[in-house]
């Protein structure tokens, strides 16, 4: 008696959420039953294109794939999925584009060292946090002797630079070189100076009114133009002023939310205690302004990376260029899905994480303030 | 007194801004004197001339894809033009199609439906976190293997997709056809006073008319009887396969569709974050007072909770719209004719007047987005609340 009880109770649990979240009108359940079927089509075509029928580094005969001639799909039509040994094939170049592949150690270096550099800025919480962020700060000039070279190491130029290389470096750059200019501008709009704040005002909605890729090509095309004969930057670094201006306006309209939020009475209590207006800042609004702008500028900061994707249309071979670059050769051409699906997943992993730390920061603060 | 005049000047809040300020605009000044002066000096080094005069020289390239008549012989302020229609033309369209793919997937992610709500999930996370760029030249590829014009994909007997392009039958107006528009004009007008009018007197009466039915009959049916009373005066060019290409009717080219797909899917993800925030945010006690007080559930949402759901989300749709607009200069990647394609690339390398064709091209776009943001904000205006509160 009682252990059919106990079986009723528990087999309810799982039959009510089924009743409630699927089955609980006529509606539901016929709403449910085309989801499953949309599911299962678009699923199992999915599933079947991508990895069960698809060909990794071997097609089916088990002789490696070195041009789409070899892919399954080619030698016997409408049978195969995916040919994904294009990106076996170009994985060197989508990682460090045309980086001589005997120095792509460095490259490697970089990549395993980013995330110690950037984990004290992210975390506040973890052991030997200071450290972490001197690590931060000796990062960058790490990153460039390291990548650009110097004394004991060959130089590589930055026209060789391409693939993931160019897409974390002009958003990790872009992200950090924008960051203090972008404090600026915010402090610089509220400012009670008329002309301080008309200036950043207008520099503000400029750059928030076109797009990034008029500002690209103004930097490729206009730099060149504006500065004196010696000194002429590379395309790279063009598309990284290009980018740093366009993020620090964006990332400057998220700070000002954060500002706007410190009551005022934070203001008036510091200056009746006597600290002066950059005291005032930067121990008593900025901290705070900072800390509810973070999820924002976490914000600012997916769209950027997302945007570095633009590059390629000023001629920069970033992971998008590197795959079209791929797809521009002979032996492989056609492969379109495979390296626009593959380009996908890279960004997708990379904004969906930053995504996902900017929710568990907005929960942190709820919890912090309650 | 020499040293009291400088105390004056940094310890007074007044006159220290004064200072900082006329530091900043000197600076300003000499940055702005030193660039002109650079860019004169490159600009004579390297030959090249300035000045608008290219505007009305001829552009020498042609545009497939324009709302005007173009030809390469036409100057390049046509071309700007054409341009212009054509980045004007994939906004509102992308802005019309993310709206209503946005408000549904908003939608479906509230629904009670478990399976319906985590599709839509799935969608706004897949589409939101990976560029637009890449989602754009995805779908032109999609676009560009549809199969070729002999063997297109029949729908409907007259409409082919195909990888050059949608091809549908076009429309022929024949006399009469603007009386028929006209019509259709009055007729919105005239539901525009009946509203009021019928608002008035359910105020006085308290009698409710099927306003929106009344309306909508209204709307639909004027035109169509005066479509019949002009004796029809509209046919249809169909298009027909003649050697290899369609004759006759119009088509949409796989560039456009590629970009309007690209845009609207991608900006929809954001649309229905900003609809469900916009609807969440609506408090379950105004359901429950509504519903207290009797009102039917579809009372409830056009009356309770989409107009205070909708004063949450005008602001933000507005930056979508907004964007959405800036990333239509993408179709430069797609071969898209858009301003920045035709008059920002073509022209610019023909003229080399990239100083002027960018600052053009940059106004042009600075003024669409005020453009936008001062009519979303009178929108806006007219949702927030009223009265006294």
């Amino acid at each position: 008696m009682s252990s059919t009880t106990i079986q009723i109770i528990s087999r309810s649990k799982y039959y009510n959420w089924l009743v409630k979240n699927l089955f609980s009108s006529w509606v539901n359940t016929i709403l449910t039953v085309i989801a499953l079927i949309f599911v299962y089509q678009v699923g199992s075509f999915f599933l079947n294109w991508a990895i069960f029928d698809a060909d990794f580094r071997y097609n089916f005969q088990g002789e490696l794939i070195i041009d789409r001639g070899f892919c399954s799909k080619n030698i016997m039509p409408g049978e195969y999925g995916a040919c994904w040994a294009i990106i076996f094939a170009r994985w060197n170049q989508f990682m460090y584009g045309l980086y001589p592949i005997e120095e792509a150690w460095r490259v490697n270096l970089i990549y395993a060292l980013l995330p110690l550099a950037i984990i004290g800025i992210l975390f506040d919480k973890i052991p030997f946090r200071r450290y972490f962020i001197y690590f931060t700060f000796i990062f960058p000039f790490l990153a460039y002797f390291m990548l650009y070279g110097g004394p004991g190491l060959s130089v590589v130029g930055t026209n060789k630079w391409g693939g993931l290389l160019v897409t974390l470096f002009l958003g990790v750059t872009g992200i950090g070189l924008a960051f203090p200019l972008s404090i600026l501008l915010a402090l610089g709009r509220r400012s009670k100076m008329p002309i301080i704040k008309s200036l950043c005002v207008v520099f503000i909605e400029f750059i928030r009114g076109v797009p990034l890729i008029t500002l690209l090509f103004t930097a490729n095309v206009m730099l060149p133009l504006f500065l004196p004969d010696g000194v002429n930057p590379d395309n790279l670094l063009r598309a990284l002023v290009a980018v740093t201006l366009f993020q620090s306006a964006y990332m400057a309209e998220a700070i000002r939310g954060g500002l706007q939020a410190i009551p005022r009475g934070q203001v008036e209590a510091a200056q009746s205690l006597g600290l002066s207006y950059w005291q005032t800042t930067r121990k008593i609004v900025l901290p705070q302004a900072l800390k509810i702008a973070i999820p924002p500028i976490v914000n600012t900061c997916i769209g950027l990376f997302k945007d570095t994707s633009l590059v390629l249309i000023i001629g920069l071979f970033d992971l998008l260029g590197i795959g079209r670059a791929a797809l521009a050769d002979m032996t492989w051409t056609k492969l379109y899905y495979e390296v626009y699906v593959f380009i996908s997943l890279v960004f997708f992993i990379f904004c969906f994480g930053m995504s996902r730390y900017s929710l568990y920061l907005e929960k942190k603060l709820k919890t912090d303030n309650s | 007194m020499q040293t009291n005049f400088f105390r004056k000047i940094i310890f007074d809040e007044k006159s220290r801004s004064l200072l900082i300020q006329t530091l900043v605009i000197g600076i300003f000044a000499l940055f702005i004197y030193l660039i002109t002066q650079q860019t004169a000096y490159n600009l004579e080094k390297r030959g090249i001339s300035s000045g608008f005069d290219f505007l009305h020289i001829s552009a020498g390239y042609d545009i497939s894809i324009r709302l005007i008549p173009f030809t390469s012989e036409d100057t390049h302020l046509r071309a700007y033009f054409v341009g212009l229609l054509n980045t004007l033309m994939i906004a509102v369209c992308g802005c019309f199609l993310a709206t209503i793919i946005g408000f549904l997937v908003g939608i479906i992610r509230l629904s009670s439906n478990w399976l319906f709500r985590n599709i839509a999930y799935v969608y706004v996370e897949f589409t939101r976190n990976v560029p637009v760029l890449v989602q754009i030249i995805l779908y032109y590829s999609i676009l560009l293997n549809l199969p070729k014009i002999k063997q297109a994909i029949v729908i409907f007997d007259n409409f082919y997709l195909t990888n050059r392009g949608f091809f549908s039958p076009s429309p022929i107006f024949k006399d009469g056809f603007s009386i028929v528009a006209w019509s259709l004009v009055i007729a919105i007008i005239f539901t525009f006073f009946l509203k009021r009018f019928l608002k008035k007197k359910q105020e006085e009466t308290g009698k409710q008319y099927p306003t929106f039915m009344i309306n909508s009959a209204i709307i639909i049916f004027t035109p169509i009887i005066f479509y019949y009373i002009m004796g029809m005066p509209l046919e249809f060019d169909s298009p027909v396969l003649k050697g290899f290409n369609f004759k006759g009717g119009m088509v949409i080219r796989p560039e456009f569709l590629g970009m309007l797909f690209g845009l609207s899917i991608y900006t929809a993800a954001f649309i229905s974050e900003t609809v469900r925030s916009g609807i969440i945010s609506v408090s379950k006690g105004q359901r429950e007072a509504s519903q207290a007080l009797g009102l039917k559930s579809n009372f409830i949402m056009r009356l309770i909770i989409i107009p205070q759901a909708l004063r949450v989300i005008i602001p933000p749709l507005t930056s979508q719209y907004l964007n959405l607009t800036k990333n239509s200069s993408l179709g430069i990647a797609i071969g898209y004719a858009d301003l920045v394609h035709g008059f920002g690339g073509i022209s610019l390398n023909q003229t080399g007047r990239a100083i002027e064709i960018m600052m053009m091209v940059m106004l042009t776009y600075l003024t669409i987005s005020l453009t936008i943001s001062f009519f979303m904000n009178l929108y806006n205006k007219s949702v927030q609340f009223k009265g006294n509160a």
